[in-house]
């Protein structure tokens, strides 16, 4: 285990905003396309 | 029915919708699982750098992405030459799937990049072989994108489409080797076929769970889409 705690996690040595920055974003942009492959599919599926 | 039959079987869209939704499904799951495990080792088993501190723990989306970005250009290139060589409807179709995932790993290649060059190399963005190539990436995915969206006949569209990502294709070697290639400030690969990795095992561990969960996400993503085509095309 690495951290003492949550403050420490999120601190991240100091690094914590290139560090979430890089998983925030990637992980928003994954699920957001998760979100519109639904919408897609399920609107396809309707229409047919 | 022979192998070879059921083969050119599933090359038919109709028949080949049902069997990508189930393998759509158990590659959602099992991305989900991986990502999960590798999240773990890569926060909480993985030690920290000794040179870096916490920022080198980019590395766990950075190198999966940068991968993902490289391979999937290849995928969609080779679906795209094979509709173009034998004109199947379903090649196409995949070629223009896999293309947004793809764009999207490498929009989160550089992004991760940019976050990681800024404490490491002091500057989010420079113009060196390794960071230039992969922009160019970025835009040949889009190029791709916006050619095939600009022609409304869908066959013209993947024949066009098919020419620009086999032209590209030029590019991913030039991505792969431009840290030999040139004197860039990017390092080298940490992890290759022929020698031991140049890091932590915990860490090389974290990063391939990352890797087969990004692989998994690309399959589920883009067998979803190509369901939505076929249901658009046919």
């Amino acid at each position: 285990m690495n951290w003492g705690g949550w403050s420490e996690f999120l601190a991240m040595g100091g690094y914590g905003f290139y560090v979430w920055g890089s998983y925030g974003v990637s992980f928003a942009l994954l699920g957001l396309e998760v979100i519109l492959l639904m919408k897609r599919t399920q609107q396809r599926e309707a229409k047919t | 029915m022979s192998a070879t039959i059921k083969w050119y079987w599933f090359a038919s869209p109709q028949s080949f919708f049902p069997l990508a939704g189930t393998i759509a499904r158990v590659c959602w799951l099992g991305a989900a699982l991986l990502a999960a495990g590798g999240l773990y080792v890569g926060f909480f088993v993985a030690p920290t750098d000794a040179q870096q501190g916490e920022a080198y723990r980019i590395i766990f989306i950075h190198v999966p992405a940068a991968w993902m970005s490289m391979f999937l250009y290849l995928v969609m290139a080779s679906w795209a030459a094979i509709g173009l060589a034998l004109n199947t409807r379903l090649s196409g179709m995949m070629a223009s799937a896999i293309a947004p995932t793809g764009a999207l790993f490498t929009f989160i290649a550089l992004w991760t990049g940019a976050l990681w060059g800024r404490p490491t190399w002091g500057a989010y963005w420079v113009w060196d072989a390794r960071l230039t190539s992969e922009l160019v990436l970025l835009f040949l995915y889009l190029g791709f994108m916006a050619l095939q969206a600009a022609i409304d006949d869908p066959r013209r569209a993947d024949r066009a489409g098919a020419l620009l990502a086999i032209v590209g294709v030029v590019n991913v070697p030039i991505i792969y080797y431009s840290v030999q290639w040139w004197n860039t400030l990017h390092q080298g690969a940490s992890v290759s076929l022929t020698r031991a990795p140049s890091m932590a095992s915990t860490m090389l561990t974290g990063m391939l769970l990352m890797a087969l969960a990004f692989w998994l996400y690309s399959i589920a993503a883009a067998l979803t889409r190509v369901r939505c085509i076929i249901l658009e095309r046919e």
